[in-house]
């Protein structure tokens, strides 16, 4: 059935290095104390998302991640940088008050991703998939956008023009001419 | 045979890594940029977990796609309104950290 010998353990490996490319560009994005460098993890945590949309059975969904979070949401993030200077205050004694809250968000966190973890590998899910009604392909997505969910479609449009007139009226006032 | 990316306990464990994570950064950041970088990771959980489950579970694999397409065009959206309170807000604070912006804290 395959091309050729061990194609399998060759996806394995990819999808490991996409893993592993989403895992570290998550924690780049919330360990880092320089903002850019934040901005980076997440363009690269998304990259390997869009990796895994793609071992996910879409493709489509793979391209449109790296079209709108790396090539919009991380870039608007960036001209943000640029316009404020968002940097973390720079440290020299941390008092015990910001070590205690940053150990308790620590432990919030193990703590959520012990729980979903349990969840997730406790949960008998079944193994094969059940009856498959349409292939998933982006023709059919195409016509589902435009039957089945022409509302929604035409409604975040909708959502989109507002939000960026949005944005204009809430950014515009306070400038002045130099 | 069942190897690695054929599963969806892997990819749950990914979305829950990426959740928590955002939830970390949502806590322990002292920038709003930051904030709302983190809350782009819980939106990226949500994501992978329609994903996992369209993948394995769902009798149309459409639906997950379109619904995961919404949740994208939605924080699109939602970026671009939280960057521009966030210029606003340095425009008349000259700053972002949270804890100075307490005009209305007693």
């Amino acid at each position: 059935m395959n091309a050729f010998p061990g194609a399998e353990h060759f996806a394995a490996v990819i999808f490991v290095v996409v893993m592993a490319t989403a895992l570290g560009g998550a924690l780049i994005a919330v360990s880092t104390t320089r903002i850019i460098r934040s901005v980076c993890g997440l363009a690269l945590c998304c990259m390997g998302l869009a990796g895994l949309y793609y071992f996910l059975n879409s493709p489509f969904l793979a391209l449109m991640e790296i079209l709108i979070y790396v090539g919009a949401v991380c870039v608007t993030i960036v001209f943000a940088v640029m316009l404020a200077e968002p940097d973390e205050p720079p440290v020299g004694r941390k008092s015990w008050g910001a070590r205690l809250w940053g150990a308790g968000a620590l432990l919030a966190s193990l703590l959520v991703f012990a729980a979903l973890t349990r969840l997730g590998a406790d949960m008998p899910w079944a193994s094969a998939p059940v009856e498959r009604v349409t292939d998933g392909s982006v023709p059919v997505l195409g016509v589902a956008l435009l039957s089945t969910y022409s509302l929604a479609f035409e409604m975040i449009s909708l959502v989109l023009l507002v939000a960026i007139l949005g944005a204009l009226v809430i950014a515009r006032p306070g400038r002045s001419n130099p | 045979m069942t190897t690695i990316h054929h599963s969806p306990g892997v990819y749950l464990t990914i979305a829950a890594f990426l959740f928590a994570a955002g939830v970390y950064g949502l806590l322990r950041r002292r920038t709003l940029i930051g904030m709302l970088i983190a809350g782009e990771l819980i939106f990226s959980a949500a994501s992978l977990n329609f994903m996992t489950f369209n993948r394995f579970l769902a009798p149309d694999p459409a639906v997950g796609q379109v619904f995961v397409l919404f949740i994208m065009g939605l924080a699109a959206a939602e970026v671009a309104i939280a960057l521009s309170i966030i210029i606003a807000v340095y425009r008349n604070y000259r700053s972002i950290n949270p804890k100075e912006l307490s005009e209305l804290n007693g």
